[in-house]
């Protein structure tokens, strides 16, 4: 259901800058279903890839094949992320906090010796701070949905409002947070993360227990419809090859 | 002008101890076999430099090769943890691991710095997170035509350059293809470097998009024929998904390694 969600997330046409994993999966779901000229960019330096199959890595050679155009790794950030010609770009967390702070860096102890060391920052930083807007893709537990990261990889939105514009930050942040249990997107004035979907069969009290904060519920919350059999077959035939 | 060179005599060449070094390749053209000759010979004291150390860095921390990492992100790319990176970093399993952490556009542009020969980089970057508050490499700078403040990158020099490529001809000239990352920049940034290639032939014959490192910025060109091993060269070999899963086996227990290790040698 997340893998749906975020899939319908992405609307034709646009730019999307696309991690492996779940990220890939939706991208070209979307693809193949509602966003045929989805435009995947992949950091690796393949603009336009129109992979046959999913790749199995962000440098997967099907990428390089399908292209419209490969480039280096510098000119991918520096030309096309860093002046917000990307529409959308995905990322996960390991831990999100609740105006939208991304660590993928370490989880407790300090910095020089901590308790989890995490893969690290990659290219979220940029991503978080340039595409025009970030969908983050993330499991929600007590563990990592947390009222303040550990440490801040990527910016959301700091503390509240009006910090991203008095960095100079030029994307608009974390517009949408989809989860196993629903949908979070920034409240407008206060920047804090509140729940406006629950996926179908879940309830607002499973996603109070399982957020380290106190929740905010939207009044009219909405509820997402069910995967449709078309998302299905094709998803299905994407993640068996 | 590249010398052409056994592999083992080009290693002892290009990396020494205590080298600030980069094996780069960005899920592609990983320089497997240099690595794997580094191990061999027993290098110490290494800086290693990469955006994405995966697999063979795992092997050469495990190997006890490294003292510090720079890097942006590391990872087993679509299995997960690598397990002697953390041993590394935890437990100070071989021996104590600094670490010093970028993101990948905070290194892409450190490398275009080094070989511009510039003493930094500016990019729109790092902002409001973390990161900067651990290294000295990574610092505010101000426009001198706007005023707006930006971050400054140091440039990113190192002692030797490992890359893998497809194809070199006779005289050393390099031509590589498909994701190129930052081969070129991390071959420019440093003051040796060493290409290992599939095959070297009597000429290139144009491709487009390739890259091209002349011989005359290459000081070491040797012959090692699958020489990416597990990850790919485009248009000679695909990756083995496979061993980056088994992989996660071998590298979780530090005994399991050591056979490896063993099979390396």
């Amino acid at each position: 259901m997340m893998t749906v969600a975020a899939a319908r997330a992405l609307r034709d046409g646009a730019v999307c800058f696309v991690g492996i994993g779940l990220p890939s999966t939706a991208a070209n779901l979307a693809r193949r279903t509602h966003a045929p000229d989805l435009v995947l960019v992949y950091e690796s330096g393949t603009i336009g890839a129109k992979p046959d199959r999913l790749p199995l890595s962000i440098g997967d050679g099907v990428l390089a094949d399908t292209a419209v155009s490969v480039v280096g790794v510098p000119e991918i950030f520096n030309y096309w992320l860093q002046p917000g010609r990307i529409d959308v770009g995905f990322l996960g967390a390991a831990q999100l906090d609740r105006f939208g702070n991304i660590n993928t860096t370490v989880i407790g102890g300090d910095y020089r010796h901590p308790g989890v060391r995490l893969p690290g920052a990659g290219g979220a930083p940029e991503i978080a701070a340039s595409c025009r807007e970030v969908v983050v893709v993330v499991r929600q537990t007590k563990r990592s949905f947390v009222e303040r990261v550990d440490f801040v990889t990527s910016f959301g939105f700091g503390s509240g409002p009006g910090e991203r514009e008095a960095l100079g930050l030029t994307g608009a942040g974390p517009q949408l947070v989809i989860t196993d249990l629903g949908v979070l997107r920034p409240d407008p004035d206060s920047r804090e993360l509140v729940l406006t979907a629950l996926h179908p069969g879940v309830d607002p009290a499973t996603a109070r227990e399982r957020t380290g904060w106190d929740l905010r519920v939207a009044d009219d919350l909405g509820r997402g419809e069910p995967p449709t059999d078309d998302e299905l077959t094709v998803l299905r035939a994407l993640t068996a090859r | 002008m590249a010398t052409i060179a056994p592999l083992a005599e080009a290693v002892a060449h290009v990396v020494h101890d205590g080298d600030t070094v980069a094996f780069e390749g960005f899920t592609h053209l990983i320089p497997f076999a240099a690595g794997h000759e580094v191990i061999r010979q027993g290098r110490r004291d290494l800086t290693l430099v990469r955006m994405t150390p995966d697999v063979l860095y795992d092997q050469l921390i495990g190997a006890g090769c490294a003292r510090k990492l720079v890097f942006s992100w590391g990872g087993n790319p679509g299995v997960g943890s690598l397990h002697r990176f953390r041993d590394a970093v935890r437990n100070g399993w071989p021996r104590p691991l600094e670490l010093e952490e970028h993101s990948h556009a905070g290194m892409a542009n450190r490398y275009v710095a080094a070989a511009s020969g510039l003493p930094f980089a500016v990019l729109r970057g790092y902002t409001g997170t973390d990161l900067p508050a651990q290294t000295a490499n990574i610092a505010p700078v101000t426009c001198p035509f706007t005023g707006e403040v930006l971050t400054a990158v140091a440039a990113l020099r190192l002692d030797a350059a490992v890359v893998h490529a497809q194809r070199a001809d006779r005289h050393g000239n390099v031509q590589l293809w498909g994701i190129t990352g930052v081969q070129k920049e991390a071959v420019l940034a440093a003051t040796r470097s060493l290409v290992t290639v599939e095959e070297v032939v009597d000429e290139l014959e144009p491709r487009p998009g390739a890259v091209v490192l002349p011989s005359w910025v290459v000081d070491y060109v040797a012959e090692a024929p699958g020489g990416a091993h597990p990850s790919y060269a485009h248009d000679y070999s695909v990756r083995d998904n496979d061993f980056y899963v088994a992989w996660d086996e071998i590298s979780r227990d530090r005994d399991r390694f050591a056979q490896w290790l063993e099979s390396v040698a």
